[in-house]
């Protein structure tokens, strides 16, 4: 049984033809092959969240899911999220006016966790923000600066 | 890397990976949602030689609610549970335990069957299923077994299932009329892993309870049905005044039946504690949505 096989994976709009471990995980393509590195990686668990991208239109933790999984996806990571003229995505800017960021490490995760909350609940009460947001850890516990840019860009255009 | 080697398949058919499995026998697993088992993998609880990823078997994605109930195959997610009408309104307990499944992005690839088959103790899909009498439907090489939920949970993190066999649907009956039901659970932060929970479903007519189920989460061998409790409330005037006292004493007793061990999240007296407030709080729930709650 090859231990290795070819996967064909569209990522941020781009196709991607490859050869992986079997056991090689998403993250770790994503980061390793691909050298797309804003994509984090802490608990290798699927406790903290920081990995989380987008596949097929849903949020998935990429720790948890195998590079060949992914063939024929369509993966978003957070170097998707900037238009092609090099803007920020709406959410980021949010982001930053409300200096939702300290050390950064979960950011990543927090704006693909994000964007699908207000995609499924274009005005989510703070409960229902903090509640999406529960998968995905701060280390620098500022929350309360996520929480305000995530309310902030509810009832906003995203696109 | 993280996992050990294994060899991949993924097979297109529930035939051909039933041969995969039945080859591998001890040495094979399942993989669909992957957020079990990736965790195990990647953390070499778990190295198995051969993993079967059944993600590509169009036919294990299926959720059909009919006439004698709901049928939920083992491609579907949490989050197709969470979006389908019929379930939210013929499923209430199945719907309602389902949105206090871990978070959004777990939601979205964990599927039902794998948290059935998982049995993790502190799961909400296990007990749900023991709760409203469901079945779970197996394949091997062999052939196809039916089994009740309670003889498919065999203590934690263990299940009935033979070498070479999965899980391949599970299967919920409808509810009877004036049926009430709750799911709650209690976790130190949202979507962990709860400390304690429980499952309860009332049948009610003329205001007597006519049907009760009562399932504990979160104590360590996977879902404890309290028999026990069900038999003190069947029968039972639950009106306003003897709701209060009997759910009380349902949950001392309840609370009197589990033995949860200490672990680094709960002592076992507070886990213990926490069985009786759910049970209770379950209940009484249960009991407004079955309507058999007499307003005097």
């Amino acid at each position: 049984m090859a231990r290795e096989q070819p996967i064909k994976v569209t990522v941020n709009g781009r196709t991607y033809e490859k050869i992986v471990p079997v056991r090689l995980s998403l993250a770790d393509f994503l980061r390793d092959h691909l050298h797309l590195t804003g994509t984090h990686i802490g608990c290798e668990h699927g406790v903290c969240g920081a990995c989380t991208i987008s596949m097929n239109g849903r949020s998935a933790r990429s720790c948890l899911t195998l590079a060949v999984q992914a063939d024929g996806a369509e993966i978003v990571t957070i170097e998707g999220l900037r238009a092609e003229d090099g803007r920020r995505h709406p959410m980021q800017q949010f982001f930053l006016e409300n200096f939702a960021l300290q050390c950064g490490y979960c950011t990543p995760g927090m704006l693909m966790t994000a964007i699908e909350l207000l995609r499924d609940n274009p005005k989510p009460t703070e409960h229902e923000v903090r509640e999406a947001i529960s998968g995905n850890l701060c280390r620098c516990s500022g929350y309360q600066a996520i929480v305000d840019a995530i309310l902030a860009a509810a009832g906003k255009e995203l696109a | 890397m993280k996992p050990a080697w294994f060899d991949y398949y993924a097979p297109r058919g529930l035939d051909e990976a039933l041969h995969i499995l039945g080859d591998a026998g001890q040495d094979g697993r399942v993989l669909a949602g992957g957020q079990s088992l990736m965790p195990m993998l990647n953390l070499r609880i778990l190295s198995p030689a051969v993993i079967v990823d059944i993600n590509r078997i169009a036919a294990l994605n299926r959720l059909h609610a009919g006439p004698d109930g709901l049928t939920v195959g083992a491609l579907v997610r949490h989050a197709d549970l969470l979006r389908s009408p019929d379930v939210r309104e013929g499923w209430p307990l199945l719907w309602e335990a389902t949105t206090q499944v871990a978070h959004m992005a777990i939601r979205n690839r964990g599927t039902v069957c794998g948290s059935v088959a998982h049995n993790d103790p502190s799961a909400e899909h296990p007990s749900v299923l023991v709760t409203l009498g469901g079945t779970v439907v197996v394949a091997g090489l062999s052939g196809r077994r039916e089994l009740p939920a309670e003889a498919f949970f065999t203590g934690m993190l263990s299940n009935a299932l033979e070498p070479g066999e999965m899980v391949v649907e599970v299967r919920y009956p409808r509810q009877a009329a004036g049926t009430g039901t709750a799911f709650v659970e209690f976790a130190r932060r949202l979507g962990d892993f709860a400390i304690a929970g429980a499952a309860a479903m009332l049948t009610m007519r003329d205001g007597v309870c006519k049907q009760a189920q009562l399932t504990i989460v979160g104590m360590g061998e996977g879902p404890f049905r309290v028999r026990a409790a069900e038999d003190m409330l069947t029968e039972q005037t639950l009106g306003r005044k003897e709701s209060q006292h009997v759910f009380a004493a349902v949950a001392a007793t309840a609370a009197a039946a589990v033995d949860p061990a200490d672990d680094v999240h709960a002592s076992s007296a507070y886990r213990r504690h926490l069985a009786g407030v759910m049970v209770a709080q379950a209940l009484e729930t249960a009991l407004v949505r079955a309507g058999g709650q007499h307003l005097g």
